[in-house]
């Protein structure tokens, strides 16, 4: 059984987001993505600065195993991304809640929050898939 | 969830934290936790897989060298002593390639190691080539298959094997086998690695996988198999082999014994075509790709090379090399060669197609 921590919210393609003590969000991929995936080879980030909108394909992933594209979970504007991911890939595996994380948004519309997914419904949609 | 067919290790796997997948049929462990790990742990030190879903056919009679002669484009006549093992293609009478596989000199006969995924339609073509044959088949679904690989991987089977085994065992050269009671052991593999393979009673299986994880061997799931055996530069049936393509587009012409020439097998007729085509550059080739920036290459990718179109038939990133690699067709005599990564063109090089020996670099 996989980690889903109950602090975050869930889009049905995997990713989670946090919302940080500054107001701002962090964004990654699921310790089950993670795990389906296998050893994270490569990840590509967005340019800080970009303006992205919900579902949008913001980064990429690729495994031993496969490519895969990152979309962003709401709409907002890029603030930061996670460079220690370039050299350290493998750290989405060991730590995707924590220091796995990909990039920091600007959140531009709140309510999109509210179509996420909590602990439990993304359960239930990891199950399902 | 359907169940497929188990080997007699399926609870070992699970106990060692296999995450276990359908392959052709059987539910096999994909890895153990970390594929790049087991990978390095076998170019590093020594791993064991569990290969027991491969199909063993025994083959014995009056004619069994005489039929296999005829059935394989490789000549077991090479065989000149029991224990020596072969690689060779089975070819159709198009030259298509049915399937690759080895075939050991036994004291009964010969013994044929087959994929899993072709197994049906390898043991049809073997029934229906008997005609005029005195000949027996067996295929062996009792029998267990360990790969045991690594630098150390001799080292550790002799720890836990009896001392007269591991006299024999350490004697043993590649590409030699040699049966003791019901167990047949050689050193034959799929890794580029030195190391054992173990055909024997499956329900013996377990106890020597124990014996193996006591001294230090680690389980090695078929996901690092199919990086190593790239790094290796070999074939996997399917990606660079198939039916449609001749042994001469997949880096095979040096497994085809065409000496001596009054030797008729399946597929000799047609392969000579081959060879004319290939020589006046009409056949594509099996060449090594190396993407030393980011990016994976992958089976399926499309290649624009200066003298043509080619594709990826395998591709990963090589976790010794710590950059992607591929095994591609591309034609004969291309220089330069891109790739199609997820809509960019991307310059990759073009190498022998064998990577890594030995836990080294072997290209330029």
């Amino acid at each position: 059984m996989s980690n889903i921590p109950d602090e975050l919210r869930y889009a049905t393609s995997h990713e989670w987001i946090r919302i940080e003590d500054d107001g701002n969000a962090s964004v990654g991929i699921s310790d089950h993505a993670q795990d389906a995936l296998g050893d994270i080879v490569f990840v590509e980030l967005p340019e800080p600065g970009t303006s992205v909108n919900a579902k949008d394909e913001v980064a990429v992933v690729e495994s031993v195993k496969a490519a895969s594209d990152i979309y962003s979970p709401v709409s907002g504007s890029i603030i930061a991304i996670n460079e220690t991911l370039l050299d350290a890939p493998e750290t989405v595996n060991s730590s995707p809640y924590e220091n796995g994380w990909f990039f920091k948004i600007k959140v531009s519309d709140a309510a999109e929050l509210e179509e996420l997914m909590d602990t439990e419904g993304y359960s239930e949609h990891c199950e399902e898939e | 969830m359907s169940v497929g067919q188990q080997t007699t290790l399926y609870q070992k796997h699970l106990d060692a934290g296999a995450k276990m997948v359908d392959f052709s049929g059987w539910d096999m462990p994909i890895n153990y936790g970390s594929q790049i790990e087991e990978h390095n742990q076998v170019r590093l030190a020594a791993g064991v897989f569990d290969v027991s879903h491969m199909t063993v056919i025994d083959v014995g009679g009056d004619d069994a060298e005489k039929y296999l002669r005829y059935l394989l484009a490789n000549d077991v006549a090479k065989l000149d002593q029991v224990g020596r093992a072969l690689y060779s293609a089975m070819l159709n009478h198009d030259a298509g390639i049915l399937d690759d596989l080895i075939v050991y000199r036994m004291s009964f006969g010969y013994r044929l190691v087959v994929n899993c995924a072709t197994r049906g339609k390898d043991i049809r073509w073997m029934i229906q080539n008997t005609d005029g044959f005195r000949v027996s088949l067996e295929e062996k679904p009792r029998l267990a298959i360990l790969a045991v690989h690594g630098p150390e991987s001799i080292g550790k089977v002799c720890e836990v094997v009896a001392d007269s085994q591991a006299t024999q065992i350490r004697e043993l050269k590649s590409f030699r086998g040699i049966e003791m009671d019901s167990w047949f052991v050689a050193r034959t593999g799929y890794t580029g690695e030195k190391g054992l393979e173990f055909i024997f009673p499956a329900e013996e299986a377990p106890e020597l996988w124990e014996k193996l994880l006591a001294v230090g061997v680690l389980p090695i799931g078929l996901g690092a198999r199919d990086t190593l055996r790239l790094e290796a530069g070999m074939n996997l049936y399917g990606h660079e082999m198939d039916e449609s393509i001749s042994p001469l587009a997949s880096n095979m012409d040096q497994t085809i014994a065409y000496e001596p020439t009054d030797r008729e097998f399946i597929g000799r007729p047609a392969l000579i075509a081959h060879k004319h085509l290939y020589e006046s550059g009409e056949v594509p080739k099996l060449v090594g790709l190396v993407l030393e920036g980011r990016g994976v290459l992958r089976k399926g990718q499309k290649l624009v090379t200066d003298k043509g179109e080619g594709v990826i038939t395998s591709g990963s990133f090589s976790p010794t090399l710590k950059h992607s690699i591929a095994l591609a067709r591309i034609p004969i005599s291309s220089q330069s060669c891109e790739v199609d990564l997820r809509g960019k063109l991307t310059g990759v090089r073009i190498v022998k197609p064998n990577f890594v020996r030995f836990g080294k670099k072997v290209f330029e």
